[in-house]
């Protein structure tokens, strides 16, 4: 959806009889000259970060954090990444983010079969809750939230602290409760692609409805649910208000909220701030650069259809 | 948060002869396996989302401790009437909301439409263009803060440095996130930085969803290029604009991250006040007041409902006609 080719070749050889409405270089080295300069405009916060986390303290500190560098050096990202400890606060990342996206893929596609697959009366007032529920702001709930989490009981396997308040257990629970709604109303979109007869065969021959869903409709799918993985883990990932508000203690928080602690605690230089917050960036920009079409995909999926 | 549009249910027109099998009996299994399946979501949903969303009105009508179920006080409209006449902030909120909200409608996302329509016609480099134009979407709005901090920060930040204006002693020595006449704007620019990008991407799939034989129709039928994009794209692409109105308006709504970050990890920086922040502060801050917080919830619940309400009819009205 995003492929750019050279379009000048067709160009030359279009039908003549087409009125020269768009006269070839001016017009276009123009609108390139503007593209550019806001591209450049763009990038400059982020080069500035990269530029601020290359240098040395000792370097900025006596020559100003506008002036030319005296060395570039990793430095300032291998202490950020050892010193505060962010190898931790990744893997905290990591056990939030998977089991949310996978749970919240599960779950809403099942929601969304059914929807879209069953004569159930409610169905599209079910769809309605779900989807209405992804838009609200998370801190229209969060008062009662914060009391339900606090009250709310675990086993101690699934919650050192016993509650739902504090654990990965209870934010994952969050995130699956509030992604589901975005989940199930793009699946149930896509299923509504699917023709019918596919799986009123299978009923035909027999196949009850769990085997439909997994052995027919999940394959189907899989252009979606790449997309919503790439996009859910990303937004999940990005994730900074519902573990800073339902997690108490630090060492438990991903590494997105974690840096609004470490900011404080253990990057006291500016360089090392650019280096931590550039570090969190990474895994995000990793997921989009190598699986953009996706990402992309998935916030379009559905409007891009025709 | 983001939005897809179109259940129109065109595409439902596609499986056209509807004869589907009668409703038949589900096996035990199959009606265990449904049950499961979507008995979870559901009541996580009930549980998690709406149960807290219907429990902040009822508690925005008492007074509470927050700690025992029994310190809770009916108190009527005392905390509404509270919040409206003698707590400070309220009113500073509601405005920077109001003002986060005008200001994304009338500047990134004309900025991203605009964008959107010079990227889409075929030029070259075009990938690497939306690429650094959409880059900031792909970072959290709490990373996006950090970032900018680096750049707004007084006395070491690019915008001083540039503009000569870091020194403490100085004439001119600008504290950009420090100054309530100008902190507001300064993380306006940071969100602005981050939406553009988002209204182009979405835009740009609206843009390319449009049959390009309406544009032909249009020439021929002699409509100039204005014509063409007031009548034929923008009536043809109202799902993608619909989306664009509810991520912008949800978008200001919800603001927090970005906040929390630039003002100093506390979120109560004057001239910085927005309701998510005094929500928050009411939960969790120095002292919970549950009441208060919760009023202002049904406050931003009732914005916020009106605006969801608004999308769903737009996108199921056709469904249901089905």
């Amino acid at each position: 959806m995003t492929t750019t080719t050279a379009t000048d070749l067709p160009k030359a050889a279009a039908p003549a009889g087409r009125p020269a409405t768009r006269s070839r270089r001016p017009r276009g080295l123009g609108r390139h000259v503007f593209l550019a300069l806001v591209s450049v405009g763009w990038l400059i916060p982020l080069a500035w970060a990269l530029f601020t986390s290359l240098r040395s303290y000792s370097d900025t500190a006596e020559h100003g954090y506008l002036s030319w560098p005296h060395g570039l050096s990793f430095d300032n990202f291998s202490t950020a990444f050892d010193q505060s400890g962010m190898p931790h606060f990744f893997w905290n990342s990591l056990l939030i983010t998977v089991p949310a996206v996978l749970l919240t893929l599960l779950f809403a596609s099942a929601v969304a079969f059914f929807v879209s697959r069953f004569d159930f009366r409610f169905n599209i007032a079910l769809l309605m809750l779900f989807t209405a529920g992804n838009l609200l702001p998370a801190q229209v709930i969060i008062t009662p939230l914060y009391k339900l989490y606090l009250q709310l009981p675990l086993p101690s396997f699934l919650s050192g602290s016993g509650y739902f308040y504090d654990s990965a257990f209870g934010v994952i629970t969050i995130h699956v409760a509030y992604q589901c709604g975005f989940c199930v109303f793009v699946l149930s979109n896509y299923m509504r692609t699917i023709p019918r007869e596919i799986s009123e065969a299978a009923l035909v021959d027999g196949a009850p409805v769990w085997r439909q869903y997994f052995q027919i409709i999940l394959p189907l799918c899989r252009p979606a649910f790449a997309a919503l993985a790439t996009l859910e883990s990303i937004w999940i990932y990005n994730d900074f208000f519902w573990s800073l508000i339902l997690m108490e203690t630090g060492d438990k928080r991903p590494v997105t909220s974690a840096l609004a602690g470490l900011s404080g605690e253990y990057f006291t230089n500016p360089n090392l701030i650019a280096a931590g917050a550039l570090l969190t960036c990474i895994p995000t920009l990793l997921i989009y650069l190598v699986l953009q079409r996706h990402f992309v995909g998935g916030l379009t999926i559905g409007a891009s259809k025709t | 948060m983001a939005l897809t549009a179109d259940v129109t249910g065109k595409n439902a027109k596609a499986a056209a002869p509807r004869r589907r099998p009668r409703t038949r009996v589900l096996s035990v299994g199959d009606k265990l396996f449904l049950a499961v399946l979507i008995g979870v979501p559901l009541l996580a949903l009930l549980a998690f989302v709406w149960l807290p969303a219907l429990a902040s009105v009822g508690i925005s009508f008492t007074q509470w401790d927050g700690i025992g179920l029994s310190s809770i006080h009916w108190v009527g409209l005392q905390n509404y009437k509270n919040i409206f006449t003698n707590y400070p902030p309220f009113w500073p909120a509601v405005e920077h909301n109001v003002i986060w909200m005008v200001f994304t409608a009338l500047v990134p996302t004309p900025a991203g439409i605009f964008l959107a329509y010079q990227l889409d016609r075929k030029i070259r480099f075009s990938r690497v263009y939306q690429m650094a134009i959409f880059l900031p979407v792909v970072l959290s709005t709490a990373v996006v803060g950090f970032i900018w901090e680096i750049v707004y920060d007084p006395d070491h930040g690019l915008l001083n440095s540039v503009l000569g204006t870091n020194n403490p002693s100085g004439k001119h020595y600008i504290d950009w996130l420090g100054d309530p006449h100008l902190n507001l704007w300064a993380v306006l620019v940071a969100s602005a930085w981050r939406h553009t990008g988002y209204v182009m991407i979405l835009y740009l799939a609206g843009l390319k969803s449009v049959d390009p034989s309406l544009r032909e129709a249009a020439a021929i039928d002699g409509a100039n290029g204005r014509q063409t994009f007031l009548r034929v794209i923008v009536p043809a692409m109202k799902p993608i604009n619909v989306t664009i109105i509810v991520v912008t308006v949800m978008e200001s709504l919800r603001a927090f991250d970005m906040v929390y970050v630039l003002s100093g990890n506390n979120g109560s920086k004057q001239g910085l006040e927005l309701l998510s922040l005094l929500i928050t502060n009411n939960t969790v801050g120095e002292s919970p007041r549950p009441g208060y917080g919760s009023a202002l919830a049904t406050v931003l619940l009732v914005v916020s409902l009106a605006a969801i309400v608004t999308f769903l009819v737009q996108n199921f009205r056709k469904e249901r006609q089905a």
